[in-house]
């Protein structure tokens, strides 16, 4: 009723980013005061008006005019973080079957899974969630057929070509690969997530001891699915 | 008793959920962190608008009752709107849709849901709550907002406070305040979204067949058992989702989305329910029956107008 999805792409590809987020700037400022949410995600925008403000057709022709010469974005204006992870089957339950699907030995799965930049393509699912990709074809990795009902703050996780970060302990069905001790919450809870949509996350194996002098949770993540 | 410290209202004993909910928590759905807010907001408006209050203001939103009890320490007037859940005053019913004035040391409780899930109790000028990320909505998974900002929902031993000072008592003209939902209750529909991937004898079956809400419904969203639909999308890239949502899982069973969904889901979707209609289902019990109505878009922000109209 008060939403238009706009639909730039078919397929996710790390190239849409900087249209993605050239329309994000350009309806935010399209819509202004009128605008009461905007919701990116990998192909799409999300536009959520103030129906009391705005008819539907004017809402339309809004997004018209504003992506009509519309130029990408400077993606490499992203930043880039390096986030530490401790992989370890007591925390990383599903290391052995990510590596066994791809027929390598867990260290070679780590080592490749830090062998590249991910990109920031969508928050959500939970506060500060990024959904980064893509990891390399041969890692891809079906989601488990029954998700766990908890998965530890800071899992780091492979679900098809995408790998994530849990901000917060919540129920998921991702392969589970380690954990990480950066705090990914509280960004979000100001208002100010780590992660943004174009930006660049590399990850860095880091030892038990490692981990634990960063505050990390060392609790195993028990619950099989 | 001792005077010293009183704040307002004291929690005697918690109930099974009741939380502090306002209009919601809008323009962060970016950063994965959902909406949140009173699941019936059309029985939040009119609780705020019998106090004089800003209809999205913060009140308290009990789901069940099931024994809540509240003890007045100040003297005041509260409203009281949504689901019967034989409430009472120091066993003095209150009928939901009304105000009511509380003296110091009168108890109010809550026990079992008679028509309808969740009621709404309004404070004069709202609950006292930290905002977080503009608003006090209580959202446990992401522990935001509430009586402390964290998330938690109502404890007992909570000390509730209000901001301002009941106004002139008002009545809800006759015939305004929607009943709660009836067997068979009608859920407009705006047709969007994937609809046209859904097979004809699944939209017939849609739209056709008496729908039963499922105990697997919570704020998050409201499962509906039923005929299975089917459409020729099995899933699809993630994108955000809107209040409403009719999404249709490999199952067939369609979800509704409501207020604390998550942001983005991969479902494919009929369409949304309106704004009205989703508040309605948010008062359904698990078995209760209900309708799916297409509407025009035109159609579903007339009526959405209307309302607003009345504050």
């Amino acid at each position: 009723m008060d939403v238009l999805m706009v639909r730039l792409f078919d397929t996710i590809e790390e190239s849409n980013m900087a249209w993605i987020i050239a329309a994000d700037r350009a309806l935010r400022g399209a819509f202004d005061k009128t605008l009461i949410d905007l919701v990116p995600s990998y192909t799409t925008l999300m536009v959520h008006y103030d129906c009391r403000l705005l008819s539907h057709g004017e809402a339309h022709g809004r997004i018209r005019e504003a992506l009509e010469y519309l130029q990408p974005a400077d993606t490499q204006a992203g930043q880039r973080h390096e986030i530490p992870v401790w992989y370890h089957e007591s925390v990383g339950p599903e290391l052995q079957r990510v590596a066994d699907r791809a027929g390598i030995s867990i260290d070679a799965l780590v080592q490749r899974h830090c062998d590249r930049d991910y990109c920031v393509f969508a928050l959500g699912f939970a506060p500060g969630y990024g959904f980064m990709g893509l990891v390399e074809e041969a890692l891809a990795t079906p989601r488990l057929e029954t998700p766990r009902r908890k998965v530890a703050a800071g899992s780091v996780g492979i679900a098809g070509r995408q790998t994530a970060i849990y901000p917060l302990p919540s129920p998921g069905g991702w392969n589970i690969l380690g954990r990480t001790a950066v705090p990914l919450f509280e960004h979000a809870r100001r208002g100010d997530p780590l992660l943004k949509p174009g930006d660049r996350v590399r990850f860095q194996a880091v030892s038990r001891d490692e981990f634990e002098a960063q505050g990390g949770d060392t609790t195993p993540l028990e619950e099989r699915p | 008793m001792s005077r010293e410290g009183a704040k307002g209202l004291r929690v005697i004993q918690a109930g099974p959920l009741a939380m502090i909910e306002d209009g919601g928590r809008m323009g962060v759905r970016h950063l994965g962190v959902t909406q949140s807010g009173a699941a019936d907001w059309v029985s939040l408006y009119w609780a705020n608008w019998l106090l004089g209050n800003a209809p999205d203001t913060a009140a308290l939103e009990i789901v069940v009752g099931g024994g809540l009890t509240l003890e007045i320490e100040r003297a005041t007037r509260l409203a009281w709107v949504g689901a019967d859940l034989d409430a009472r005053l120091d066993d003095a019913p209150i009928t939901p849709g009304s105000s009511f004035a509380v003296r110091e040391g009168q108890r109010l409780v809550f026990s079992q849901p008679r028509d309808g899930l969740r009621g709404y109790l309004a404070f004069p000028g709202g609950l006292a709550a930290p905002e977080v990320l503009g608003s006090r909505s209580t959202t446990p998974r992401e522990q935001l907002g509430g009586l402390h900002g964290d998330g938690q929902p109502l404890k007992t031993g909570d000390r509730l406070a209000w901001r301002g000072e009941p106004g002139e008592e008002r009545r809800i003209p006759a015939g305004l305040l929607p009943p709660m939902p009836r067997p068979g209750c009608r859920l407009a529909l705006i047709p969007g979204a994937q609809i046209a991937e859904f097979t004809g004898a699944s939209l017939y079956a849609a739209f056709n067949s008496v729908w039963q809400v499922d105990d697997r419904a919570d704020r998050m969203g409201v499962r509906l058992r039923g005929p299975r639909l089917e459409s020729r999308v099995g899933s699809m890239i993630s994108e955000g989702i809107p209040l409403g949502a009719v999404q249709v899982p490999p199952d067939g069973q369609p979800i509704v989305l409501l207020n604390d969904r998550q942001t983005i889901g991969g479902y494919p979707r009929l369409g949304a329910l309106s704004p009205l209609a989703a508040a309605r289902l948010a008062q359904c019990l698990p078995g209760q029956e209900v309708r799916l109505v297409a509407v025009a878009r035109e159609r579903a922000l007339a009526d959405y107008r209307g309302f607003l109209r009345n504050f």
